[in-house]
């Protein structure tokens, strides 16, 4: 039967997404000869979940009024604006840190306006700046997974609570309150494990020492010390704390309550009097917090586009092949597990998230232990990069198919089966289409973060593997900040635009 | 679509040519290999000689490049690494994967340093970097900390420079060192991974003053024609980072890599090295240093711990450091 | 000839059993009180639930076919059609489910498309048509497929009783045409009367034999009497 086949491709691609985290870092672990944790990692460690911890509850109590002003208003530009909220979260981290240190820094315009009223100016660094600066790369991206709650809500739901003429407040306990009950959960998670394997923003903007994460001490062991047993230890540390929380995740999050429309465009019900101004502040605000630093990161980049490299072409063209390769890969593999765990095959669901919890940098490192001295690591630099940046965007496409896909397979399974609509023709007749639009916005963030990814390729990448990241590092090595600002504005652009394909492509096939 | 396809290609193209000629692998940091380092003028200027092909293998920096050959071990495929410093050195002799590099010594150093494995190709002070504009530059740590100025330093766990300071501070005040540390706590704006960043936040006017070398004015003099940054003169003297080369002791290459090594400290690899690298060469130019040069600080005193000392007390010495700023 | 051989269905607290025959065209109500089990008992036809026991159609046994394989063609309470394609393409799914449709297909799917009322809105999707045209397109499509044995569960329910009766005559008409044989859920007399000659009742865990249906209501059992309120 051709549900087996499904069966055991997915079982198949779950035990390799599973050896790819785990058995990297088991890789690791075996190259120790010694096993001791430092005093300074207990202090790490707390550091880590108290930034993770801050950083999630703001980013879900902000993105909540956003996604709700977002959902219910109509302006020009608005979905524009949509689409440009995932900007944020697809920027480069070093990227996005000095666009923030343009605007929140010391020689910015909020301290700039700060002084001028006469009041002694903020310093961005410390914990407040990681958690302004892990705030602005996810808010975005949990509005916009609300925004998409919103809009699940049938519309039939709302003309009913018009018709009891329930007000905003009993409307928002019967409706929007349990989708939030369901969404919630899982966007805090996936915030608290972003920012808990954080590494560069928590170094950049700490302040100093006591801002250490459990990631900076993996690189540390790694790269410094050559500690292979310490470094096994605060993956494993890192990885049963991920695990923990992506546990506590599926334990909270319960199901979409919310039946089949028929895809009419929704109009949510827009209070008008003082809730319409508080929407309109709301946007006004989120547009002026998210838009500042990437306008700060385009003037920037504009005078180092006369001055970009001869390798800029070439690297641009191997992290575009690579973006491309790496979101169909882990779009094909998030749709086999979710097709497979909406059908039962309920342990997927965990191997699925497993990335999340993984260390890039252990991954890499195992990989580079396997496959050395076998082959040359530079050789295989394009074909590891690629599995490492599909892996690590899988968790994200697979939270964002799963729910859809239990929808598809409610709804619609049983009507397929007795058209005998299977296979091949299934995936193109029905199921590429009534997922298009989580597909195309997941490929598109797994794309604009294989893009922007600097990780594994570091490790393995000689001269002639150069991706895009890669020059943007090493022209800053070499005093090159102009040029290195220029190259990052082309980066930013060519993640946007990828982003942007895919996620349209996806609307226009799920509108069509 | 085509990078799988791309990279199948370039590994073709790679074995077809190692079966006619010999290939020399040379393990280094990032910028040393990069289209702005000095890495394809030595390219081409070794190969004209060697009749072999010089492959440069890059791995992050200095300390990433140690990781990358610790990693692979006597398997690794690098016959030679450059740019390992002497912090380090100490670390990289304990692995026993070096062999004698058999160079006369180098004799453009400012502190003699000799080592039957490590072999010098650069060095530089590091210094404190800031706008010519600043009205009273720091004449010493203490002074520095005296002072309300902001500084951009790096962490010593992931960065060279990073190392460097806590080294410069150690050697400089020693026992004092982590009062020194207290006392600058409210000096540092920010602690980054790495030199890049330091420097970018210095450039987009984050911190008066960054941690980097006496002769980053030199770029900015001689590739931008910018006159305005300067080192600031520390009476205690500067720390010097001397970067060095090695060979692999299971190089399959072992007389091309002694070649390499003799090439890296001629003249013609030498004279690369000051705009390219921004680092003074190992042995003096028979053309003297490259115009702007003249302009840089030069300090009084050079130090440097002894690479053994360096390496026993470099864990203790990072522990001091974060300890004293993370109270 | 349709036949159920001790067939018997268990799901959790739930249970039904039946063990009778329909000759082939028959028209055959199915009848009950809510949660009976009526509509499971057309699920476990178009193979949907697990069962113990036989089913046979011709004398085939219907237990190793996959639901789209089964001699059969079932509409749904709701979600007959897909509502990202046309109706033309979802009635193109009764000819051919990877849809690659000749021109003769088309002009077939036209033709079924004006049979049944629709003529010319083969370009429109699912979302801009009526209940009642929603239900004629699902019909249409069962007409294509041209199975021997069309399962209706209940999808004319949310229609009016002129629209419902209307829906029912045209089910009797194309049944005729092709021959069908027609098992309907029901819970409205009126509708067993008007289109089925055959009746079927289920009540407390049993799918009673089929029995004439003028019969049946003339002379209605105990549990048939209470679900009638009589």
């Amino acid at each position: 039967m051709a549900s087996r086949a499904g069966a055991i491709s997915a079982a198949l691609l779950g035990l390799a997404v599973a050896a790819l985290t785990l058995g990297s870092a088991a890789l690791t672990a075996g190259h120790a000869t010694d096993w001791s944790l430092g005093p300074a990692d207990g202090a790490a460690l707390r550091f880590t979940l108290l930034q993770a911890a801050l950083s999630a509850l703001v980013s879900c109590l902000l993105a909540i009024p956003l996604a709700r002003a977002l959902a219910r208003r109509r302006f020009p530009g608005r979905l524009a604006l949509i689409r440009l909220l995932a900007a944020p979260f697809l920027l480069p981290v070093v990227v996005a840190v000095l666009g923030l240190l343009a605007i929140f820094g010391r020689a910015g315009p909020v301290n700039a306006a700060i002084s001028a009223l006469g009041l002694p100016t903020l310093s961005i660094f410390g914990l407040h700046g990681v958690v302004l600066a892990h705030v602005f790369l996810n808010l975005p991206l949990v509005a916009r997974i609300l925004l998409q709650g919103w809009q699940a809500i049938p519309a039939e739901r709302f003309r009913l609570a018009e018709a009891l003429s329930m007000p905003p407040v009993a409307q928002f306990r019967h409706l929007e309150a349990p989708m939030l009950r369901s969404l919630l959960p899982g966007a805090l998670a996936t915030v608290f494990l972003l920012c808990l394997t954080s590494f560069a923003v928590a170094l950049t903007l700490g302040g100093g020492p006591k801002a250490s994460t459990l990631e900076l001490a993996i690189y540390q062991a790694l790269r410094f010390e050559f500690d292979l047993g310490r470094a096994a230890l605060l993956a494993a540390l890192q990885f049963g704390l991920c695990a923990a929380i992506t546990l506590a995740s599926f334990r909270l999050t319960t199901a979409a309550v919310f039946g089949p429309g028929l895809g009419r465009d929704i109009a949510i019900p827009a209070p008008k009097g003082w809730r319409r101004g508080a929407d309109g502040v709301t946007i006004g605000l989120a547009i002026a917090f998210l838009m500042g630093p990437l306008l700060a990161i385009l003037l920037r980049g504009l005078p180092g586009l006369t001055d970009l490299p001869a390798g800029l072409w070439p690297a641009l063209g191997r992290s575009f092949g690579l973006a491309v390769l790496s979101a169909a890969l882990a779009s094909g593999i998030a749709l086999t597990l979710a097709l497979a765990v909406a059908r039962g095959q309920g342990w997927l669901e965990l191997t699925a998230m497993l990335p999340l919890s993984a260390s890039g940098l252990v991954m890499g490192t195992g990989l580079f232990l396997a496959i050395h001295p076998q082959m040359s690591p530079e050789m295989l630099a394009l074909p590891v990069t690629l599995a490492v940046n599909a892996a690590m965007a899988l968790p994200y496409l697979f939270r964002l198919l799963l729910p859809e896909t239990r929808a598809l397979l409610a709804d619609y399974g049983r009507l397929c089966d007795s058209l005998g609509l299977s296979g091949p023709a299934r995936l193109r007749l029905v199921i590429l289409p009534r997922l298009a639009r989580p597909l195309g916005f997941g490929a598109g963030l797994a794309a604009a973060l294989s893009m922007g990814d600097l990780g594994v390729i570091a490790l393995f990448a000689g001269a002639r593997t150069e991706t895009l990241p890669l020059l943007i590092q090493r022209l800053m090595g070499a005093y090159r900040m102009e040029a290195a600002a220029g190259a990052s504005l082309v980066l930013v652009g060519a993640s946007f635009a990828l982003f942007w394909a895919f996620d349209r492509w996806g609307a226009t096939r799920a509108a069509a | 679509m085509k990078t799988i396809p791309l990279a199948a290609g370039f590994v073709c193209l790679a074995s077809m040519a190692m079966a006619e000629t010999p290939v020399l692998d040379v393990y280094t940091y990032d910028s040393f290999a990069s289209e702005w380092g000095p890495g394809p003028a030595i390219e081409k200027g070794f190969e004209t000689t060697c009749a072999c092909d010089l492959r440069f293998v890059t791995a992050g920096d200095g300390a990433a490049l140690l990781a990358r050959v610790q990693l692979e071990g006597p398997a690794s495929a690098a016959d030679v690494v450059v740019g390992i410093d002497t912090n380090l050195t100490a670390q990289a002799a304990a692995t026993g994967l070096f062999a004698p590099h058999g160079q006369p010594a180098v004799t453009g150093l400012p502190t003699p340093y000799e080592d039957a494995n490590f072999l010098p190709f650069d060095w530089g002070w590091f210094a404190f970097v800031h706008n010519k504009t600043l009205a009273n530059p720091p004449k010493s740590f203490e002074e520095l900390a005296a002072s309300d100025l902001k500084i951009v330093i790096q962490d010593p766990r992931s960065s060279t420079p990073g190392l460097g300071l806590v080294m410069w501070v150690k050697s400089a005040y020693g026992d004092r060192a982590a009062e020194i540390w207290t006392g600058l706590k409210d000096n540092i704006v920010t602690v980054t991974p790495g030199w890049s960043e330091a420097y970018g936040m210095f450039l987009e006017g984050e911190a008066d003053l960054v941690l980097s070398y006496t002769t980053s004015p030199a770029y900015h003099l001689i590739a931008e024609s910018d006159d305005g940054k300067a080192a600031a003169a520390f009476g205690e003297g500067h720390y010097l980072q001397i970067e060095v080369a090695a060979k692999l002791a299971a190089s399959d290459q072992p007389a091309l890599a002694d070649a390499f090594l003799a090439y890296l400290v001629s003249e013609e690899a030498q004279g690369v090295i000051p705009t390219t690298n921004w680092m003074y060469p190992a042995n003096p130019l028979a053309a003297g240093l490259p115009k702007g040069f003249e302009t840089l600080i030069q300090p009084g005193t050079s130090l440097l711990l002894p690479q053994d000392e360096a390496g026993a007390m470099r864990e203790a010495a990072v522990a001091e450091w974060q300890a004293a700023l993370a109270q | 000839m349709l036949r159920l051989d001790r067939l018997d269905i268990r799901q959790e607290d739930f249970h039904l059993t039946a063990d009778w025959q329909v000759p082939a065209g028959a028209r055959v109500a199915v009848i009950g009180p809510s949660g009976a089990g009526k509509s499971t008992l057309l699920m476990a036809l178009a193979g949907f639930v697990p069962y113990g026991g036989r089913m046979l159609w011709q004398g085939a046994d219907l237990g190793p076919m996959p639901p789209g394989e089964r001699p059969l063609s079932i509409l749904f309470q709701d979600q007959n059609l897909f509502p990202h394609l046309t109706l033309a393409q979802n009635l193109g799914l009764g000819i051919s489910p990877r849809l690659r449709l000749t021109e003769a297909d088309h002009a077939r799917i036209d033709a079924t498309l004006t049979r049944v009322g629709l003529a010319g809105l083969g370009a429109r999707k699912p979302g801009q048509l009526s209940g009642g045209q929603i239900g004629r397109a699902a019909l249409a499509r069962a007409l294509l497929r041209a199975r021997p044995v069309l399962l209706l569960d209940e999808p004319f329910a949310a229609l009016g009783p002129a629209l419902k009766a209307e829906m029912l005559d045209l089910v009797s008409e194309t049944a005729a045409e092709t021959g069908a044989t027609v098992l309907m859920v029901t819970h409205d007399p009126a509708d067993a009367r008007r289109f089925a000659g055959l009746t079927v009742l289920v009540a407390d865990g049993v799918a009673d034999a089929p029995r004439p249906t003028a019969e049946i209501f003339a002379n209605p059992p105990l549990a048939l009497q209470t679900y009638l309120g009589k």
